[in-house]
């Protein structure tokens, strides 16, 4: 009885070790996946704010004024030809 | 048995064979505990420390952004170049092909490195473009190692340069909103523990020690359009009266919100190679003035609440000046404007009326109205550098100090300041801090002065905008404007200067309703104009009426839109129905 329940522990103790490895292997791979998504993240972020930068540097008020004036030959409405609507 | 085959039984060789392998297994085994068992730990340390290290891991900075959401302010990433001269110096064609790709001088650079050999690493270029770094790794040249840093960039350049400030090389706020913000934008690093090859490449991440925590976005009160409009603005009217500066400021009644703020001689924030201290000090916040007439209504409040005088109350102002010990007061250009009232002290801008009330008032009241509308302690914005104005005690006035200050010499404000003690008035006397943050929901303010004398200081500011007043060149039709200019002689050693002036305007609109307050200052305009009502006045003009547009806030004066008006009696559309 007593051997077979130090036999028990002793298999118990080995499968847990063998647990123990194969979790930590499992553990390292995702936390190499987890860096890899997180790479993609950050380089995601990069691009995105590099967009917004260009986005807002086309959309500079600056940029549409002239390009409203030189090539859609717009004006600026003088506060005559305005017209108030009011509800 | 063995000698009949006739082979030889070599027993001692065998036993020799035998021994030498057993004695090579049990050398092979005790290396083997040795190594794992006696001296693993220091084996293991010894192994990790030439390979496994612990990178940090970057964590982003956040963005700064307008109420709307426009980026004001973005880290993106560039790369930093760095050698080990000893490392590239060994390798023929490692310099010149580096210095192609620098656009470097190979005899330069090769003079450069030769210097340093003993160096074990020196910085080459700092923050050049992704594409540029992954060219010049594609190169494999020994000893060359590349950083991955973060710098910002700000896509409104010099509109907004002074009111957010700027970050060093390492990305850490050093000036303006990037220095007061500074925790909130900055992450917390990560840790992490690498493989990494003979040559420093990360081969393989292995564990992670600590998650690293990105900046949070600072979503701004400014509103990137009105900034725009207002530096536009300002920077006209600077160059057109040929100033040595200018500020604006402009605020939300109802919030305490800062819409805008623009200061000139500005600068790129995005190129500073050549930028001296001087220039990137946000002059709205940290340069005083005195406020010259702008100050009135608070006389006036002062007088109003004191009951010894009411809105209808008349002041004698002949003969245009005025004898207080040893000094004269004079009005402006010596106008003489004989018995006016309140209102007309204001629309006029009469000094001997704002002298006469402060003198009849005492010390003590004047100093307590202009206290509560805030000269001499700062807004509460927090603003990093931010000047309380100056203002000094009554015990310590002479008469001539108390009959200067009613009307604006001798204390001294921010622009800031002035903005915030008009937004008090406009908001009925309810007196908010002032935010740089997009704020939610309504703020707590403190009434520093009963709301019908507010009412009451209002409607003679408008008097200000209409026919007779000062500024009539800051109306914007369709709307009703509350305002006051002023007109600053800048103090010199000695005196007042003759010649070197402030111009300033001050208001809010629309008057039934105010929404929005705007305070204008041009610093020694040249050029034959200097008073407030022809320098200021325009740019008050032209900035609010452009916010009023893009705020969408409605006319409270469609009377002075003639056939400009269309009232819609109901939702209905018609088609094709023209006026």
């Amino acid at each position: 009885m007593k051997y077979f329940l130090i036999t028990l522990v002793a298999v118990a103790v080995f499968i847990s070790a063998l647990e123990v490895v194969i979790t930590q292997h499992r553990a390292r791979k995702l936390f190499v996946e987890i860096q890899e998504q997180e790479k993609i993240h950050d380089e995601l972020n990069d691009l995105w704010g590099r967009l917004q930068l260009e986005q807002s540097t086309w959309a500079t008020d600056d940029r549409i004024e002239f390009e409203a004036v030189s090539q859609l030959d717009m004006i600026e409405p003088g506060s005559k030809t305005l017209k108030v609507l009011i509800q | 048995m063995n000698n009949q085959s006739g082979v030889r039984s070599y027993t001692a060789r065998r036993r020799l064979l035998i021994g030498c392998f057993m004695a090579f297994t049990a050398l092979m085994l005790w290396r083997v505990v040795d190594l794992h068992v006696i001296r693993n730990d220091f084996l293991r340390n010894l192994g990790d420390s030439r390979s496994l290290r612990e990178v940090e891991i970057h964590a982003h900075r956040g963005a700064i952004v307008d109420r709307n959401l426009e980026p004001l302010a973005i880290s993106t990433p560039v790369v930093t170049v760095g050698v080990v001269p000893r490392k590239i110096l060994t390798e023929e064609t490692g310099i010149p092909r580096l210095a192609a790709a620098l656009e470097m001088d190979t005899q330069e650079l090769q003079q450069l490195l030769s210097d340093r050999i003993a160096r074990d690493f020196i910085y080459l270029r700092r923050h050049i473009t992704p594409e540029q770094g992954d060219y010049i790794q594609g190169l494999e040249i020994q000893g060359v190692h590349f950083q991955r840093e973060y710098k910002r960039y700000y896509p409104a350049g010099e509109v907004t340069a002074h009111l957010i400030g700027f970050t060093n090389v390492d990305d850490v706020g050093q000036e303006g909103l990037e220095l007061a913000y500074d925790d909130w934008l900055l992450g917390t690093p990560g840790l992490k523990r690498v493989l990494k090859d003979s040559l420093g490449r990360t081969v393989q991440d292995v564990e992670s020690i600590q998650a690293s925590e990105p900046g949070q976005q600072l979503v701004l009160s400014i509103d990137r359009r009105v900034q725009y409009l207002a530096y536009r603005e300002l920077t006209a009217a600077v160059s057109r009266h040929k100033a040595k500066g200018g500020t604006l400021v402009m605020l939300d009644a109802k919030t305490g919100e800062v819409m805008a703020m623009v200061g000139q001689p500005s600068y790129n924030p995005n190129n500073r190679s050549e930028l001296k201290g001087e220039q990137y000090r946000n002059r709205a916040v940290t340069d005083i003035f005195e406020p010259g007439s702008t100050i009135k209504p608070f006389t006036i409040a002062a007088a109003l609440e004191s009951g010894l005088y009411k809105a209808d109350s008349r002041i004698d102002t002949a003969p245009g000046f005025l004898r207080v010990n040893n000094h004269t007061i004079r009005e402006n250009e010596d106008h003489n404007y004989g018995v006016i009232d309140l209102a007309g002290v204001i629309s006029k801008s009469s000094n001997i009326g704002a002298s006469k009330l402060a003198l009849s008032l005492g010390p003590e009241r004047i100093w307590e109205m202009f206290s509560r509308f805030g000269l001499g302690t700062t807004t509460g914005s927090g603003y990093p550098g931010e000047s309380p104005g100056l203002f000094n005690h009554y015990r310590v006035w002479s008469e001539i100090d108390l009959a200067t200050i009613a009307f604006g010499h001798g204390v001294a404000v921010t622009t800031l300041q002035l903005a915030q003690a008009y937004a008090t008035l406009a908001a009925g006397g309810l007196q908010r801090p002032v935010s740089f943050i997009k704020l939610d929901g309504p703020v707590v303010g403190t009434q520093v002065l009963s709301e019908q004398i507010a009412e009451q200081i209002k409607f003679m500011m408008e008097g200000v905008t209409q026919e007779g007043g000062t500024g009539t060149k800051a109306k914007v039709d369709g709307y009703r404007i509350a305002g006051k200019t002023g007109t600053a002689r800048k103090s010199t050693t000695g005196g007042y200067s003759l010649t070197h002036f402030r111009s300033l305007f001050a208001g809010f609109a629309p008057i039934s309703n105010p929404r929005l307050v705007l305070a204008v200052m041009i610093d020694e305009p040249e050029g034959g104009q200097y008073y407030g009502g022809l320098v200021a006045a325009p740019v008050f003009s032209q900035v609010m009426k452009g916010a009023l547009r893009i705020l969408n806030i409605p006319p409270d004066d469609p009377g002075s839109m003639p056939g400009q008006v269309i009232m819609a009696q109901n939702r209905t559309v018609f088609p094709g129905t023209q006026r």
